[in-house]
């Protein structure tokens, strides 16, 4: 198997392009972390809707879509499709089918993770 | 590393810009070197290097499960499967906040940090019961990602209807 390393340093680079700009968004403007998050998300799925996120996934591969803008890019790529074949109602559909594997994972994978874990008492 | 390095430059510094206080430029000029740098370049360095490194782990399973024979839409649902998996369990741990500390949005906006999101309430309220606590607690940050990355697609779905019918 040859790995393409190439591909490597621009979903390095890209994928680091994106967390610095949430961590110039922390660090500047005071969103928690559980707005940046969203906002994240409405903005992959908007880019994503107007099919420009592609073409980073083009570019980039898992540095576009490890970070949560490949989420929402999903969400919308999934309904978009869905609707093309299915009409109105593959606009609920679609999203979810399409990202079902990461949603269902993070649920399960979450509960199992919190149910093995020792509850700890917060330090200061 | 990072405060060794400071310390000889602002030796450095001290050596070239020794002069009298005279106007409140150099009064100006002397407090911007004295006080500390805001961390925010070494937070963002952080961000990059932690974040590029998850999404090229990503990017290797990735590889691995294209060269395996799998599809790509299949290849990305692995990757984010694995990635949520691992940060799970290093959440469960208490690996993960030490990783969250060091690298701040690094390990947030990837999506292991939307893993950490769900694990780190849910442990934090386990105290509160199994469904009120850790069922309901997961969802404090994961909930508000959903509802909106769910519902900008569906207008985003209807959007694209009318387009298309139009």
């Amino acid at each position: 198997m040859n790995i393409d390393w190439m591909m490597l340093l621009k979903a390095f680079c890209v994928g680091g392009i994106i967390c610095v700009i949430g961590q110039i968004l922390i660090d500047k403007t005071k969103l928690t972390p559980a707005r940046i998050l969203v906002a994240y998300v409405t903005l992959g799925a908007i880019l994503g809707g107007l099919g420009i996120y592609k073409y980073l996934i083009d570019f980039a591969g898992c540095g576009a879509t490890v970070p949560l803008t490949g989420f929402g890019n999903l969400l919308s790529k999934g309904v978009i499709s869905e609707v093309s074949t299915n009409g109105v109602i593959g606009a609920f559909t679609g999203g979810i089918k399409a990202a079902a594997g990461g949603i269902s994972a993070a649920i399960f994978f979450g509960y199992i993770a919190s149910l093995i874990s020792k509850p700890k008492i917060k330090k200061q | 590393m990072y405060k060794q390095l400071n310390k000889f430059l602002n030796i450095l510094k001290e050596m070239i810009i020794i002069k009298p206080i005279e106007s409140k430029e150099d009064y100006q000029e002397y407090v911007d070197y004295k006080t500390p740098n805001s961390p925010i370049l070494k937070n963002c360095i952080n961000a990059f290097w932690v974040g590029g490194l998850i999404c090229t782990i990503g990017q290797i399973i990735f590889e691995i499960c294209v060269s395996r024979g799998l599809d790509e839409t299949n290849s990305y649902a692995v990757v984010s499967m694995l990635l949520v998996f691992t940060s799970a369990f290093l959440t469960a741990l208490n690996v993960f906040n030490k990783i969250g500390k060091f690298a701040g949005a690094g390990s947030l906006i990837p999506i292991t940090g939307f893993a950490n999101s769900i694990v780190s309430p849910a442990m934090e309220y386990k105290s509160e019961g199994y469904v009120m606590g850790v069922g309901a607690k997961m969802f404090t940050v994961a909930g508000p990602v959903l509802v909106y990355g769910i519902s900008t697609s569906i207008i985003v779905g209807f959007v694209y209807l009318i387009f298309n019918l139009g």
